[in-house]
């Protein structure tokens, strides 16, 4: 039907087309007609009478495309459900999918083609911290909205900006919380990958031990991003014998750290290894034996036990494979088209400023997530809770430690 | 270091020397294949680290083809899969040199490009098969774990393993370079190209094969780094730059170069590394390579070469 037959069609019938839903006879919950173009898009993004344009920013190739395969996979399935579920204000969802190739200029040079040539209404993506500090600046010249998913460092807010991931208070307090109480632990050893994450999270976490816990830090450690060699650091982790191993080493290091620690004997009977960066996507390398009993700290799991989740799991393994596993990061990227949906429906608007206002209210919630839960705060982070999983030899943890709904707090006082 | 006993500082003085032949041997291996090809023959191979993250392919599906097929085998198939990678890589090698390097020999630098693309066409295929994500084979069980001569000493068994292949494939790569016929081709063809075909070597032939065995050796240590890390696309770039630092450091030409040289590059980063932290440790060990290098260009042996 063209545009011009619609309006044609809705002049003469308007009155029957509005009884026609008020009796039902129309089920879809909101029907393009409802929502002119002309009053639903001001701004001049990619919005037709049938069609809404997003982009999806990820790394296809490079170093990261082993991380972020699983979140544009999460992003995808979201955004078929929601074009099967009547699509957003009547349109269907047409994706836009750009490679960021690990390269972070490259992130910002295609986020400035998805905003400015493109138009799309909003962008789905961005995983390393250096990729969204590359494409920030576009998107707030632009005035873009971008749904950020993986758990990061904290220190930013931006207006153009939602973090469906959870801000690094919200993982390590908690996480060291449980541990200090129902392990005992009072000497801890940080051990990390090189680069702006970890060291940020490390600071939090010493300050967090020393100053609340009244604990001790008996060593820290960076090795570089891909290095594979862990030996000496495993000799000085058994001359402290510390209560807690507390590690946010990333990527194919993983597999070599915890390869070496069980080839050294330091196995979860004897040692509590608590990590920030292990998620059932790193696993898959590890392999579960060597993690078996090493705790993983997050605000997701596979195993999650509730109707949200079951059903997540089984529509995501139904589009990519029974072999395929959902990490956290995965989990937090599938939320943000619900936000995007969710927020967009309650403005009643495709246009930026009023969906980031709406967004801003603090009334977004989601009831649906796999996770459980969450709300949009005001801050533009969710309010999550905080589990701890314990690995299992099949890959999969088992969740012992479940918080309250955790407000987030992207700038800790007294923490920097 | 008052605060320990002094059988802890023994076990981990004796676990510390191990982390550091452990290094060692997984350097000395990853370098052997390089030192063969830059060495011998001067081609700057910069596919080198995609010949090794084969290598560890073969070994991933060999993995998974046992698992689902012949289950009974798990314990075993180890060894099947260091042969298989020896002779997937070197195949490949084989290939590569037929198509691409025999008509760059005479140009250095243009191999450093051709072979520059082979690592980024290699790297696309990879993950077009086998997907963007690491894998890491199932690893036999009497790989894991260690053994403990005292109660505090683990010396890691994948770790012994790596050490005893690479002392197998450095005597076999003496042997064959140093004690053989073939060898002695090898060594006459890189230093004078012309004359040995005159006296009635086929070099090409030598050529062919000595970037084959290269890419095989190469392929070996992939399958054994299985053994300590996971795979994926990208693998390949990671272990490419400690190779050349090796090899280089080493002196190009020469074998016992190339061990002397992962010898003390290990021992430095291992021993540096247990006082200060591992970033510095390779910072520290790359500023006096490079201060080393600046006196001896060469590298640490160099083989006095007619030119």
């Amino acid at each position: 039907m063209s545009y011009f037959s619609r309006r044609k069609f809705l002049g003469k019938t308007g009155a029957l087309f509005s009884a026609m839903v008020a009796a039902g006879l129309i089920t879809s919950s909101a029907m393009a007609a409802d929502y002119p173009t002309a009053e639903v898009n001001t701004t001049g993004l990619a919005v037709t009478d049938d069609t809404v344009k997003v982009g999806i920013l990820h790394s296809l190739t490079g170093t990261m495309a082993i991380s972020e395969t699983g979140a544009q996979e999460a992003e995808k399935l979201a955004i078929k459900q929601i074009n099967e579920s009547g699509g957003i204000l009547g349109r269907q969802i047409e994706i836009i999918q750009e490679d960021g190739a690990s390269d972070w200029p490259t992130f910002a040079e295609k986020s400035r083609k998805l905003l400015v040539n493109d138009d799309v209404a909003a962008v789905f993506g961005c995983w390393t911290s250096a990729s969204r500090k590359a494409a920030l600046p576009v998107f707030e010249k632009e005035n873009g909205l971008l749904y950020y998913p993986t758990f990061y460092e904290g220190l930013e807010q931006s207006k153009n900006v939602i973090y469906t991931g959870q801000e690094a208070t919200q993982q390590i307090l908690a996480g060291l919380d449980w541990v200090a109480e129902e392990k005992d632990a009072k000497t801890f050893y940080l051990i990390g990958s090189d680069y702006i994450w970890p060291r940020t999270s490390m600071k939090i976490a010493r300050t967090h031990i020393e100053k609340v816990l009244g604990g001790k830090v008996v060593g820290e450690e960076y090795k570089p991003l891909g290095d594979t060699q862990f030996g000496s650091v495993i000799n000085k982790i058994r001359l402290k014998k510390p209560d807690v191993i507390f590690a946010a080493v990333v990527g194919g290091s993983n597999v070599a750290w915890f390869k070496q620690l069980n080839a050294a004997g330091i196995t979860s009977d004897k040692q509590t290894l608590l990590t920030l960066s292990v998620t059932e996507d790193e696993v898959l390398g590890i392999g579960g034996e060597n993690l078996e009993g090493f705790y993983s700290v997050m605000k997701y799991f596979q195993s999650l036990d509730n109707p949200n989740n079951a059903e997540f799991v089984a529509a995501f393994k139904e589009m990519h494979g029974d072999d395929s596993v959902i990490g956290d990061v995965t989990q937090a990227a599938y939320l943000g088209p619900w936000l995007w949906k969710a927020a967009v429906e309650k403005a009643g608007s495709f246009d930026v400023d009023k969906v980031v206002a709406v967004s801003e209210a603090g009334d977004i919630e989601l009831d649906t997530a796999p996770e459980g839960y969450v709300k949009l705060h005001p801050n533009h982070h969710l309010w999550s809770k905080t589990r701890i999983g314990k690995w299992n030899k099949d890959g999969q943890a088992t969740v012992v430690y479940e918080s309250d709904l955790i407000e987030p707090n992207p700038f800790p006082e007294g923490y920097q | 270091m008052g605060e320990y006993s002094i059988q802890e500082l023994t076990s981990i003085f004796a676990m510390q020397g191990f982390a550091g032949i452990s290094l060692f041997s997984v350097l000395l291996l990853m370098a052997l294949g390089l030192a063969i090809i830059f060495g011998q023959m001067g081609v700057i191979n910069m596919a080198h680290g995609e010949f090794m993250a084969m290598g560890a392919y073969t070994t991933y599906l060999l993995s998974v083809m046992t698992q689902s097929y012949f289950p009974d085998l798990m314990g075993y198939y180890f060894f099947i899969a260091i042969i298989a990678s020896f002779f997937v890589a070197g195949l490949f090698g084989y290939l590569t040199e037929f198509v691409l390097i025999r008509h760059l020999y005479k140009r250095p630098l243009d191999t450093l490009l051709a072979t520059w693309g082979l690592s980024l066409i290699m790297q696309q295929s990879f993950r077009s098969i086998f997907g963007a994500r690491e894998v890491s084979p199932t690893l036999p069980d009497w790989l894991m774990g260690s053994w403990m001569p005292t109660d505090s000493i683990f010396i890691p068994i994948n770790g012994m393993f790596v050490l005893g292949l690479t002392t197998i494939v450095t005597i076999g790569v003496f042997l064959l370079m140093y004690r053989s016929t073939w060898g002695l081709n090898v060594r006459a063809t890189t230093q004078n190209r012309v004359m040995s075909g005159a006296v009635g070597i086929n070099t090409k032939q030598v050529d062919r094969l000595t970037f084959a065995l290269g890419c095989g050796i190469a392929g070996v240590a992939g399958a054994a780094f299985t053994t300590i890390a996971s795979t994926g696309p990208t693998s390949g770039s990671l272990y490419i730059v400690d190779t050349f630092m090796v090899v280089v450091f080493g002196g190009a030409a020469s074998l016992f170069g190339t061990i002397a040289s992962a010898f003390t590059i290990a021992q430095a980063q291992s021993i540096l590394e247990f006082f200060i932290s591992g970033s510095m440790a390779k910072v520290f060990t790359l500023l006096a390579l490079v201060i080393i290098l600046m006196m001896r260009p060469e590298g640490l042996f160099s083989i006095k070469v007619r030119k």
